[in-house]
């Protein structure tokens, strides 16, 4: 596959959350899957991550949390990808996140949530279909 | 027939018996999935007498003598359970409160507090970067006030509490101290443990602060500082538990937590403290994985190599410093979301392999740990299955009922050498710190954990109800614990009327006080007390410290 072709992934970690395992198996994963993948590092926020997206042309954001603190972080990267006119970076997210909770983050705008168990495979499946059927931005 | 001969012997027979039933092929290959451990060391198909390399006297000895491998209680449980510490937290400090009060009320032993992050990194509740993370991982605590509410009705001369907080461990261990005074407790009467292990969180855990030399200094003032004035409390909780949570597997778990603890002993001789005067008060902290053969040999192995290292590096003399004590909790990563019932189970095969290795404290994971945190109901039942091993199993009966098996004896033997190779290396590159530095642990554990994951992926590595046996429809679980929303709202208010009604002009002295203590060499203990007293907040006094020590940033070894 050309580079220019590549899927650009953002891998991230939002908030004070320390936990990153997931994160790191996710992102290698998923360049084990021919995709380009950025890791973000621990401890950012909501801004940084937005920044990095935009700046580093990602198509998809995958936020990793486990801190209880997705209620208000996760929407909150979508209120600023809205407000930088960047609503197109698809975002996805996995960790310890409720199941009540997901149907609010779903209405918010995260495009799929992947909870503790989650087979890579089913997350990179994820990815290609949306690729394929037009969902993130070329 | 002597020793050497029977051996032989036993060894000659065993290889006709392998020709006879598996035709020579090799014992080490795993026959079924599920088998094998999640290590370098592998299991053997049978383990014989001829297998082991064994001294008993030197290298098993009795427990209570060096070098502890069965235990370091001579009469271990018979004499007294392990401490059954549930760590819990969350909400507001009145919260935590209450189930503290409840889960003493069950039967509980020990206390031991889960901080939320904001209060694990430093800040105060209404800082900016705290939104959203308020009450939600454990509790708040922003100043004095939220510690003396957490320990309301709770006499602290009776009770041991432990800590999980590292990065600004010596000033929640202050706010204890206070608290202590406050209820008319003399402070060399509390016992506990502040975890005050900074070293993982840079490689594992990820709630460091302050750069490595600051951090050290902090770590070594609580040292000098305890063993003047608080003689029965663990100055820090040398930790392999976020290691393996972290994706390592068990010979890395206890080799860079080993080779931690190396680091913080040399820390403290390196600025004058006598070996025997600090190191009885260190302790450790184990993971208690799934796999539970592999599991006991471990904790066996961890202290007969900590033993030999104090006597040998460090020739320590005090029998104490020899002694590793470990608190262990149970396997949070192996915990299921999907069928999550079976997490019971899970833990209690956990908790046994955690008492047949000889822990002197205990926390079981709760059943719904991958879905929230453990409500009430399921706190409970984690504290149950600890009771039950106690009272009903019998395995308290005898010390070290597993000594012996030809099967844990090598496996602790192998763990050892695997250990000690480790150990090695990070001596080469020049120790824990440099070491972590050079993201050598970091990436080292990165590979354990992704190997972990695709062993799942590819069935080489079965989990119940996630790989095998799953459910076409999990059954949606209930009764989860629901965060109060208001906290976040709650602690600010609380903060604010902690502002209103303080001295500010003695808060101010106190901080200032502190900031030339911080640019020196001196013990900031003391300093850290008097802030505390004056209700001076755990931000204030990190952003001080912040100030003069610097903010560690983490390379990103991906």
């Amino acid at each position: 596959m050309e580079k220019g072709q590549r899927i650009r992934v953002l891998i991230g970690k939002v908030g004070l959350d320390g936990h990153d395992r997931g994160a790191k198996v996710i992102a290698q994963a998923l360049r084990d899957a021919g995709m380009e993948v950025i890791y973000t590092g621990l401890r950012q926020t909501p801004e940084q991550i937005v920044e990095a997206a935009i700046q580093e042309d990602v198509q998809i954001i995958g936020i990793s949390i486990l801190s209880g603190a997705h209620t208000y972080l996760l929407p909150r990267i979508i209120e600023l990808l809205t407000r930088e006119g960047a609503q197109d970076i698809q975002v996805i997210a996995g960790g310890v996140i409720p199941e009540d909770d997901k149907t609010l983050l779903k209405e918010a705008g995260v495009a799929e949530i992947f909870g503790t168990g989650t087979s890579t495979r089913d997350i990179v499946k994820f990815i290609k279909q949306l690729h394929l059927e037009g969902g993130l931005q070329e | 027939m002597d020793k050497d001969k029977e051996l032989e012997k036993i060894a000659q027979e065993k290889g006709l018996w392998e020709n006879k039933h598996f035709s020579g092929k090799p014992s080490k290959s795993s026959e079924k999935q599920g088998e094998g451990v999640d290590s370098e060391v592998e299991f053997q198909r049978l383990y014989t007498p001829d297998n082991l390399n064994l001294d008993y006297l030197s290298d098993l000895s009795f427990p209570g003598e060096f070098p502890f491998t069965r235990g370091v209680q001579p009469d271990m449980y018979r004499g007294r359970f392990w401490t059954m510490r549930q760590y819990a937290g969350f909400g507001t400090a009145q919260e935590t409160n209450s189930r503290f009060i409840y889960l003493l009320k069950q039967g509980q032993t020990g206390l031991s507090i889960a901080f939320d992050l904001v209060t694990q990194i430093g800040y105060n509740s209404d800082d900016p970067l705290a939104l959203g993370e308020v009450g939600k991982v454990g509790v708040a605590i922003d100043s004095l006030a939220d510690m003396e509410a957490l320990f309301k009705d709770i006499p602290l001369d009776k009770v041991s509490t432990s800590m999980t907080i590292n990065a600004p461990a010596a000033i929640l261990l202050a706010m204890y101290i206070v608290v202590a005074e406050k209820q008319g407790v003399d402070p060399s009467k509390l016992s506990g443990t502040i975890q005050n292990d900074i070293l993982k969180e840079y490689m594992a855990r990820g709630t460091y602060i302050f750069p490595p030399v600051p951090s050290m200094r902090l770590i070594t003032d609580t040292f000098k500082y305890c063993a003047e004035n608080l003689p029965n409390w663990n100055t820090i909780s040398i930790s392999g538990y976020h290691i393996r949570e972290a994706g390592s597997n068990a010979v890395q778990e206890v080799a860079f937590t080993l080779a931690d603890g190396i680091a913080y002993v040399q820390a403290a001789l390196d600025v004058g403290l006598e070996i025997d005067k600090f190191a009885p008060r260190l302790s450790f902290f184990f993971n208690a994985h799934s796999n539970f053969l592999e599991e006991v040999a471990k904790f066996r192995a961890a202290r007969r190599v900590w033993a030999k290292i104090m006597k040998d590096r460090f020739k320590a003399k005090n029998p104490k410093s020899l002694m590793m004590r470990f608190h262990t909790q149970t396997a949070g990563c192996t915990l299921t979301a999907q069928q999550p019932e079976v997490n019971i189970m899970r833990v209690a095969f956990q908790a046994l392999s955690a008492v047949l290795g000889g822990t002197q404290s205990l926390h079981t994971n709760a059943w719904d740990e991958a879905l929230a945190l453990p409500s009430q109901e399921s706190a409970l039942l984690a504290l149950r299955t600890q009771q039950t091993i106690a009272y009903e199993t019998g395995v308290t009966g005898t010390v070290d009922p597993l000594g012996g098996s030809y099967a844990i004896e090598k496996l602790t033997e192998d763990l050892e050498q695997a250990v000690w190779a480790y150990l090695e290396k990070i001596d080469e590159l020049g120790g824990a710190v440099r070491a972590i530095e050079l993201g050598f642990q970091q990436k080292e554990i990165q590979t354990s954990a992704y190997r972990y994951q695709m062993d799942i992926e590819n069935q080489t590595r079965v989990i119940v109800g996630i790989n095998k046996f799953q459910k076409t429809q999990e059954d949606p679980p209930k009764g989860l614990l629901k965060i109060n929303p208001k906290v976040e709202q709650e602690q600010k208010q609380k903060l604010a009327a902690v502002y209103r009604k303080r001295n500010q002009a003695e808060v101010e002295t106190g901080l200032l006080r502190l900031e030339k203590a911080a640019e020196s060499t001196e013990n900031l203990m003391p300093y850290l007390l008097d802030c505390v007293r004056n209700y001076t907040t755990l931000g204030e006094i990190c952003d001080v410290l912040r100030k003069v020590f610097g903010e560690y940033r983490q390379e990103n070894t991906f």
